[in-house]
């Protein structure tokens, strides 16, 4: 019963790595922080998957770990994304 | 005889794996940002939650079971704020 979990694992992991092209390929930092962010959450679901399939202590509370870091980096960086060129930061933002 | 909940939990892990499949997909595939933040979303709630949720009756211990649901709780909460940040970053135009 634990190879299917180390499978599903590994799908996630892939699933996400498949994602971060994004990174490469966004226009906009806002997308690369969502690639970030997805990457925090697929990661969260594999360590939680080879937790219980492997069974080694404390790996879940690396997932917990993991899922506070993921959520604290993507704050921090949400105030870096850098306003556009033609509008001010109080003026009128496009409809 | 595979015990009715193994095959529980491998359905949930399945779907959990789908969605975040799905998710990803969303983010490489929509047009734009606001679009790719709800796939974003989608992903990382519900796939996780569904891996959390498959994950529940291996849990050998009420606390270990306790802790998973912490942790989907976590990322429900974090991703909910980050995409209200994200969502507002964007809506000041900024990218």
């Amino acid at each position: 019963m634990n190879e299917p979990l180390l499978a599903a694992a590994g799908l996630i992991i892939l699933t996400v790595a498949i994602g971060l092209i994004r990174i490469l390929r966004g226009p906009d930092d806002v997308d690369r922080l969502m690639a970030v962010q997805l990457l925090g959450t697929g990661g969260i679901a594999a360590l939680l998957l080879t937790a219980y399939a492997t069974g080694v202590p404390g790996v879940d509370d690396v997932a917990l770990g993991l899922a506070l870091l993921a959520a604290f980096a993507t704050m921090a960086f949400v105030n870096l994304l850098e306003t556009d060129d033609d509008e001010t930061e109080l003026g009128e933002t496009e409809p | 005889m595979i015990a009715l909940v193994d095959l529980f939990s491998l359905a949930a892990i399945g779907a959990g794996v789908f969605f975040f499949f799905a998710g990803t997909v969303g983010l490489l595939r929509f047009p734009d940002s606001l679009t790719r933040l709800h796939a974003l979303a989608k992903a990382d709630n519900l796939g996780l939650g569904l891996v959390a949720l498959g994950l529940l009756p291996r849990a050998d211990t009420a606390l270990a079971a306790l802790k998973l649901i912490v942790i989907w709780a976590l990322v429900l909460l974090s991703g909910a704020s980050t995409a209200q940040l994200i969502g507002r970053a964007l809506r000041r135009g900024r990218k």
